[in-house]
């Protein structure tokens, strides 16, 4: 079994763990073994045998686009972190993106450079 | 009746025996044969204020006083040449002498010192210096050899533009402004609430109510006079990225809360080649890393596309441990001096995550994509996009 760790935006969908064993040879084994396990969790990451493309999986440290994608071998002692970006930092007013086709009068909008 | 007795009184050297003595187990050349060694290491063992009237080029100062202790940091290599010099040549007759009992292999004493080398015409700079006051306010830094007088100069020569002066802006605005960083720019369009001193502890009920780049400006000058600050009381967009960043800064701090702001100011960094220290927060876990263009990873390469937005809340919505900030903010804090300073290691490359519940650190490698659609090999977004758009799809 490896350790999954799981971020804490998807930590609901994990029972609020923090960390969950999984098993299987390779990521793409790994995934839906999780997926199988905690079908919420699974969906949010994976699906139709692709990682979505706003996470990121390293195993071992490593990211896996930089190795085999979701064929690199993952081995019993192996962790695996499952990374999609944070946007916080120090501003107060939500994130402008959660609000599609908002009108934020401020929003950075198209131009030319 | 007392024994007899006899004192026998050794005859100490005087000054000059000692100097000839040590002159002639040492070695002592010429500026001419000073000047044809490769690779040579050029120490000044005067006092400071000798120093500070000219030096040779090049040289590095180790008052005679600190030569055995500073010597390490200033030559690591004890195979390198070394010219010593001080004002005549009798000071850095011993220092050679000093060197090559630490083991250093080519020293060479300068016959004549900088008075001879000046009155044959040799070249001599005057090196900036710190006045008193500034000596006195960084001193631990000076201390540091890594530092020392010319790191604070360079610090103090430093313009480095902090985006938002909140949770992540409070703590690094604080601490490169207590650095010495002499220009600090803040972009942030908020005005102080209560719900903000939970963490951002560069304001204070004295400044509720008004704009954090005002309170954070007040905060930065009453700990340090030295810092200009420069600010800019706006959100930061594609329409007006390009007036500010014309200022001039050296670096990015990075502490913006929301995804278009982060791509937005990445490729624009990544156009100009300012690097941008990263840090971003979500309840108890940090992120941190250095964006260096085309020198390690940009922020796209690490996140090429932001996550839906039920994925992304803000910490106005999911919260934020009050302390995590400042942690994760010290460390972009870090970051900022090292890359100014010019020493280090930096995080370019590395993706320090932090789990301030477990209080554990576990780093990942992040590379550049060749494929980037900014800093790639053939980039496909040469110029601003609709970032709202872009996050919003």
């Amino acid at each position: 079994m490896s350790v999954v760790r799981v971020p804490p935006v998807l930590r609901q969908e994990a029972g609020g763990a923090r960390e969950v064993e999984a098993s299987g040879a390779t990521v793409r084994e790994l995934l839906e073994d999780l997926a199988a396990k905690l079908p919420a969790l699974g969906s949010r990451v994976y699906g139709d045998g692709e990682i979505h493309s706003f996470v990121n999986v390293y195993v071992d440290g490593e990211d896996i686009r930089t190795r085999d994608g979701v064929e690199t071998p993952v081995r019993d002692s192996s962790t695996v972190i499952l990374l999609p970006a944070m946007a916080g930092g120090s501003l107060t007013s939500p994130p402008i993106c959660d609000r599609p086709g908002s009108a934020e009068p401020t929003s950075p909008a198209a131009r030319r450079r | 009746m007392n024994p007899p007795t006899a004192t026998v009184y050794e005859v100490m050297a005087t000054y000059r025996e000692l100097l000839h003595a040590t002159k002639s187990e040492i070695s002592e050349i010429d500026a001419e044969t000073a000047r044809g060694l490769d690779g040579a290491a050029w120490v000044d063992v005067r006092e400071v204020d000798e120093w500070q009237e000219g030096h040779i080029p090049g040289a590095v100062h180790v008052a005679r006083g600190n030569l055995e202790s500073r010597i390490e940091a200033a030559v690591p290599d004890r195979s390198a040449p070394v010219v010593i010099y001080c004002a005549a040549g009798n000071r850095s007759a011993f220092a050679a002498k000093s060197l090559e009992e630490l083991g250093y292999e080519q020293v060479h004493s300068l016959i004549g010192g900088i008075t001879d080398w000046k009155r044959n015409g040799g070249e001599v700079v005057l090196p900036r210096t710190l006045s008193p006051a500034k000596r006195t306010r960084y001193s631990r830094h000076l201390l540091i050899p890594e530092i020392g007088e010319e790191g604070q100069l360079r610090l103090l020569d430093s313009k480095i533009l902090l985006i938002g002066a909140g949770g992540l802006g409070s703590p690094a605005s604080l601490y490169l402004a207590a650095a010495g960083i002499g220009t600090l720019g803040i972009v942030d369009a908020d005005i102080v609430d209560e719900t903000n001193l939970q963490r951002q502890i560069a304001h204070s009920l004295e400044t509720l109510g008004t704009p954090k780049v005002e309170s954070a400006k007040r905060s930065i000058e009453a700990l340090n006079p030295d810092v200009h600050v420069v600010t800019y009381r706006e959100r930061l967009t594609s329409e007006n990225i390009d007036r500010i960043l014309d200022d001039g800064w050296d670096l990015i701090v990075d502490g913006a809360d929301n995804f278009p702001t982060r791509y937005l100011v990445n490729d624009a960094s990544v156009w100009r080649g300012i690097p941008v220290v990263h840090g971003s927060i979500y309840r108890f876990e940090g992120q941190v890393t250095v964006f260096k263009p085309h020198e390690g990873p940009c922020y796209r390469c690490l996140f090429p596309e932001p996550p839906p937005a039920e994925l992304a809340p803000s910490c106005a919505e999911g919260g934020v441990l009050g302390v995590l900030p400042g942690i994760v903010g010290t460390l972009q804090t870090n970051e900022a001096i090292k890359l100014a300073a010019g020493i280090g290691e930096s995080l370019v490359g590395r993706l320090l995550l932090l789990d301030a519940l477990a209080t554990e650190f576990n780093e990942v490698k992040i590379e550049r994509r060749a494929d980037c659609p900014v800093c790639g090999d053939h980039p496909t977004i040469n110029e601003y996009i609709d970032y709202v758009e872009f996050c919003a799809r």
